[in-house]
């Protein structure tokens, strides 16, 4: 089977709707320099008692997760050997290196001292193998390289294609070395998100006394990384629904709906381990018991459950909005229980609150309005989306 | 706040075995004994809530050794340094635990545990323990991540939010000081003391028998999450729990935690035999000429 090559979409850059990103992005940088000038207190809703925010659970831990669909899809490509997904890797890959990168640049942004993080990488010596927040450090950082490199054949293509002389020769003299060594790029974009996802998990057993019993769990790094692996898949679908409809790409139902039963499964596994280990460590009962904690954990678990049931159906093969309504449940249930795990399940004890404040809003927000303007531009000029090549010519 | 037990934390290690996977491997998690057994060096703070009469001399006394600034609150229009829990200003307070008309006063400072959550928590050892036991801090080292301050059970360091340039604050047991902590320096009633852990701990036993009755019939701090090296009596009629120590058991907080890292990570060979099965299976899943295969 061969597959229509990517093209770049093409066509006006700033749409009504981009304009109204750049906004938003524009929004967003003025309110750092409140968080640049005043310090963490001035522009957050960050206290001693939640040390953490919006900028880690959302920006950091569900950021990443969502950037997996890359992950997810070299996983069936590459590993499992299933080729004709390929269509789907390349965006994935790009959905994937904005979503890191933007993770990376919001750890800057939160650390109180971000001036020192080139020590991270550097300074050798005073790493900390104890901590796993280390972990997802190092790997973060070197996956970002890593799926900015993945995504360069798609960069290297448009030069050789169109390019000015310089970029024409660069291309041509780099395109075969990258050839040559993207298996090994491939395997380590496979290995690095294995390692920081599940670590992602481990980060919130350290504080086990403070961590509520529906979601503290051993499991804690398996259950992260099954999550990574749906939301990816999630964002898959999500992505390529959202481009057909507002880019007027192709549709894609038919490769999405066979990628149908491996979601449904993998969620089956996820809520399995899930309530399998509360059950087993005699944890259970507390899903039972009245109040925020219980309606929490079951509306995660519902937004998972459903779209299972729908994927498993045969409407999941056939229509893109069956599809769509599953993708959505699964990125509000996955999202969730990341969310939670960082927030609602972490209680420093009484007389503490969090709630995020305007500005903190804003710099994510911004931070999601570059990503998505990025976005556009890239596979307006790009090779990204073979669901962009004419269906004729393939 | 349905809290863990000890028994659902460790059941994990079954679960996990169950599980199989190669990212969970726990492999020592069934021994929860302390890292780390008390040294004869370590020294630590000795308090006693039934003599603690709420003064407050070693609250403002620490400010000014630790040169922090006043945190002001306004009474009636006047002015107080009254700070009502540690924050960036603050390495040790006074709170009061009033039921009725009966009360008890508890002072809270780090806490120096024997397995210290900050330490195992930062990335780039911003913190350490010293010889004495005592966990410093080294500000030149830190990034302000603050996984510390969601890692400590005691919610012991704080942050200067209000800064641009921000570190964190904990007391580091006045290193500093030649003469030692001055909170203890400065108590009127011995209601905390200064000594080698050892002494304190023959010395809170000594307070305990020689006043049968008056005492709770524990030491806090003296098994909690692995050992602390300050510790805690309380009158037999106020709990712990009531003076707003949190109730935690004797797994050291970073347990867990560690022995997934050290389980998986150690010397790193698991992840670069991963790697290797991982590149194999791409190189040959990509070779044959697979053009459409590229990304
Ligand atoms: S009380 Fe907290 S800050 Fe102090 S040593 Fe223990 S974990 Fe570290
Ligand atoms: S030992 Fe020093 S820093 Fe710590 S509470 Fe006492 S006076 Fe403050
Ligand atoms: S100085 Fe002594 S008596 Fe006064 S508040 Fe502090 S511990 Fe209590």
């Amino acid at each position: 089977m061969s597959h229509a090559p990517a093209t770049p979409v093409g066509g006006k850059l700033t749409t009504p709707f981009f304009n109204f990103m750049a906004l938003v992005a524009l929004a967003g940088a003025a309110a750092l320099v409140v968080r640049f000038a005043q310090g963490l207190g001035a522009a957050t809703g960050m206290t001693d008692g939640y040390a953490w925010g919006i900028w880690i659970a959302l920006d950091v831990v569900v950021g990443t997760a969502l950037g997996c669909g890359g992950y997810a899809m070299a996983l069936l490509v590459y590993l499992a050997n299933r080729g004709k997904y390929h269509p789907l890797v390349r965006p994935a890959m790009l959905t994937g290196a904005l979503g890191y990168t933007f993770a990376a640049t919001s750890i800057i942004v939160d650390v109180g001292r971000y001036w020192g993080i080139w020590k991270i990488p550097t300074y050798v010596a005073w790493w900390n193998f104890d901590s796993a927040l280390l972990e997802v450090a190092l790997c973060v950082m070197t996956y970002v390289m890593v799926l900015w490199i993945e995504f360069s054949p798609s960069i290297l293509e448009r030069w050789r294609a169109s390019g000015t002389p310089g970029q024409r020769s660069f291309a041509e003299s780099a395109g075969p070395r990258l050839d040559r060594a993207l298996p090994w790029i491939i395997a380590l974009g496979l290995l690095l998100p294995t390692m920081h996802q599940s670590s992602l998990g481990t980060v919130m057993m350290l504080p086990f006394s403070k961590m509520h019993a529906l979601w503290f769990s051993p499991l804690l790094p398996l259950l992260f990384l099954v999550n990574c692996l749906f939301l990816g898949y999630a964002m898959v679908v999500a992505e390529s629904t959202l481009s057909s409809t507002g880019l007027g790409t192709r549709r894609e139902t038919r490769l999405l709906g066979a990628l149908a039963p491996t979601m449904a499964w993998v969620l089956i596994l996820f809520v399995v381990l899930r309530f399998g280990d509360l059950a087993l460590r005699g944890s259970l009962p507390a899903a039972f018991v009245a109040g925020k904690y219980a309606a929490w954990f079951w509306l995660e678990t519902l937004l998972l459950l459903a779209p299972a049931v729908v994927l498993l159906g045969r409407n999941a093969r056939e229509r893109a909005s069956t599809q769509f309504g599953a993708a959505l449940s699964m990125l509000a249930g996955g999202i969730l229980y990341r969310f939670d795990t960082y927030i609602l399940a972490y209680d420093p004890g009484s007389g503490w609150s969090y709630f995020p404040s305007a500005l903190e809003i804003l710099i994510t927000a911004g931070f999601v309005a570059a990503e998505v303007m990025i976005y556009l531009w890239i596979v307006r000029r790009f090779p990204v989306l073979s669901s962009a090549t004419p269906a004729e010519s393939r | 706040m349905t809290t863990l037990t000890r028994r659902q934390l460790l059941q994990g290690a079954a679960v996990a075995g169950a599980a199989g996977a190669a990212a969970v491997a726990v492999p020592s998690v069934a021994e929860a004994a302390s890292a780390r057994a008390r040294q004869p060096g370590d020294v630590g703070l000795l308090y006693d809530s039934t003599l603690c009469i709420g003064c407050r001399a070693c609250v403002t006394k620490c400010k000014s050794a630790n040169n922090l600034p006043v945190d002001a609150m306004n009474i009636n229009g006047v002015p107080y340094d009254a700070p009502d829990d540690l924050n960036a200003t603050t390495k040790t307070v006074i709170q009061v635990a009033a039921q009725g008309d009966r009360f008890a006063f508890v002072k809270r400072q780090c806490m120096q545990c024997l397995d210290p959550a900050c330490v195992s928590a930062c990335m780039i050892k911003a913190y350490q323990k010293g010889p004495d036991g005592v966990i410093g801090y080294d500000q030149s080292r830190c990034l302000g991540d603050r996984y510390c301050q969601i890692a400590c059970p005691f919610n012991v360091p704080k942050f200067q939010w209000s800064k641009a340039v921000p570190v964190m604050v904990k007391c580091e047991m006045c290193r500093h000081r030649k003469e030692g902590p001055a909170c203890s320096e400065v108590c009127p009633r011995q209601a905390v003391v200064f000594g080698k852990v050892p002494d304190l701990l023959a010395e809170a036993k000594r307070r305990q028998a020689a006043s049968p009755g008056k005492y709770l019939a524990r030491i806090y701090g003296e098994h909690e999450v692995g050992g602390t090296q300050c510790l805690y009596l309380t009158a037999a009629d106020v709990p712990f729990e009531t003076l707003g120590l949190p109730k935690v058991d004797g797994t050291p907080q970073p347990h867990l935690s560690t022995s997934i890292q050290h389980g998986v990570y150690k010397g790193m060979i698991a992840p670069v035999a991963l790697y290797a099965a991982i590149g194999l299976a791409v190189w040959r899943n990509t070779r044959k000429g697979d053009e459409e295969k590229k990304p």
